[in-house]
């Protein structure tokens, strides 16, 4: 097995060391919301693990049309390593939203947009994952795993703007439109600053992570090879 | 690509149009000798509006509202069905991949098993309507519904053609179409529930025209995504 290379091994000592940053500057620097007070702190996770699902699901279309083009293994494991990031990721931001909506809009969820799509979002991954599931064959599964991200990377845009166009005529009832407009905030240039060093942590824990899992899918395939070689 | 490539240097030896009729003619030939998949498909759907019956005590003014949810979830329900079938037969019986080594453009069996899987799924709705009709004492002959029934249909089976094909050839494949093929025709169900309950209250066709738009948009949009991909999925 290969030891991690060197820019891996700093990279993962930079996240680290962004992410206690990110801490201190969220809980001691960012100025405390006046009416939401300590419960907006989990804003700054919930938007930068948003953004990180967001470039999960965008590099795991481009890594599927990429496989399609070239037929090329190594865009399958790109492919599905973005992904697990993005599934998990979203997941945390669904969560976190969760959390802070709790108190703010005094419900765990509401049939909004953002957050129904968020939801029909992991329902795809999930798909994805049982698809990968059902097939040995590594050409064929990467074949239909890469057909697969490309239906959804379309369906999905599409699922949010039909939702938004359902809400819009849809009228006005108790708790739908009415709480989405409570919650939000004018920023302070200081809060402005801690949401974009938080975007800014999450996008290079993001680009750590994606090495990491690229780096395990490679040597999982080695290890296939090796069982494949071993039985013949 | 090799294979795309090959079958488009080689001339076809029948036409285009040729190819897909010959498909849709073998489903529908076959489908009127054993009958196994519109009775399996129809009895589904049926069965389906009856337990909705019991589910949601369907009295006047609930059906109102209910009416277009029922009937798109019991097409959504009865649609997989066919769909799962009419490529599990073809896979069985090895006629996949008779149909492959044929010499006609790959994109060919596609529009050919879409024709036929939308064939069948229009069979099974104009069934189920006027049943649901007489059953619920609901008028649903509006040419809007119609519209809305066939532009609904039209890209839940394109995507459905392309993911079924994909289905059959894992594993898991019983269980796997349903969860594949949903996540992704939700913008279709949304759009198709909304404008036939709209038609169904009466609304004239500017108020429906977002939705019936959205529909159009998706349907030609994924016709064209599975014509592009077929191919990795049929490959061999």
């Amino acid at each position: 097995m290969k030891p991690q290379p060197i820019a891996l091994k700093v990279l993962n000592v930079v996240s680290v060391l962004l992410f206690l940053a990110a801490l201190c500057i969220v809980f001691l620097y960012a100025p405390l919301e006046a009416t939401m007070n300590y419960v907006q702190k989990i804003f700054y996770f919930h938007i930068a693990n948003a953004w990180v699902g967001m470039l999960g699901f965008i590099a795991a279309a481009v890594a599927g049309v990429v496989y399609l083009v070239k037929h090329d293994q190594k865009w399958d494991i790109v492919e599905q390593a973005a992904v697990e990031i993005s599934l998990v990721f979203f997941f945390i931001a669904i969560a976190a939203g969760s959390i802070w909506a709790r108190p703010t809009w005094g419900t765990y969820w509401t049939w909004d947009p953002r957050l129904t799509t968020a939801a029909i979002l992991e329902m795809v991954y999930i798909a994805y994952l049982l698809l990968r599931q059902g097939i040995d064959d590594p050409d064929r599964r990467a074949r239909f795993s890469a057909v697969y991200t490309l239906v959804g990377a379309i369906s999905v845009p599409i699922t949010f703007m039909s939702i938004r166009l359902f809400r819009t005529i849809h009228p006005v009832v108790i708790g739908t439109n009415a709480t989405t407009s409570q919650g939000s905030f004018d920023m302070t240039s200081k809060m402005l600053v801690t949401m974009f060093f938080a975007l800014f942590t999450f996008s290079v824990i993001f680009v750590n992570l994606f090495w990491h899992r690229i780096r395990l899918g490679q040597l999982a395939q080695q290890v296939e090879q090796l069982k494949l070689e071993e039985s013949q | 690509m090799s294979n795309r490539q090959k079958t488009g240097k080689n001339k076809p030896a029948s036409s285009f149009l040729g190819a897909v009729g010959a498909i849709v003619w073998k489903d529908l030939a076959a489908e009127l000798r054993s009958r196994e998949l519109l009775s399996a498909m129809l009895v589904f759907a049926l069965l389906v509006i009856l337990i909705f019956n019991f589910a949601l005590e369907l009295d006047p003014l609930t059906r109102r509202v209910a009416t277009p949810g029922i009937l798109w979830v019991t097409f959504a329900f009865a649609g997989t069905l066919g769909l799962n079938r009419s490529m599990a037969v073809e896979k069985d019986r090895g006629c996949l991949d008779g149909l492959l080594l044929a010499p006609v453009d790959r994109s060919a069996i596609y529009f050919g098993k879409t024709v036929s899987n939308l064939a069948f799924m229009l069979i099974v709705e104009v069934v189920v309507l006027p049943v649901y009709s007489v059953l619920y004492n609901t008028n649903l002959f509006n040419p809007g519904l119609i519209v809305v029934i066939l532009l609904g249909s039209i890209g839940y089976v394109a995507v459905g053609t392309l993911l079924s094909s994909m289905a059959v050839q894992t594993r898991t494949r019983d269980v796997l179409l349903p969860i594949l093929l949903f996540p992704v025709v939700i913008p279709i169900l949304i759009a198709a529930v909304k404008a036939s309950s709209g038609f169904l209250q009466g609304l004239g066709w500017t108020d429906v025209m977002p939705y019936i738009n959205l529909l159009i948009v998706y349907d030609v949009i994924f016709t064209a995504l599975a014509y592009m991909v077929f191919d990795y999925v049929v490959e061999e």
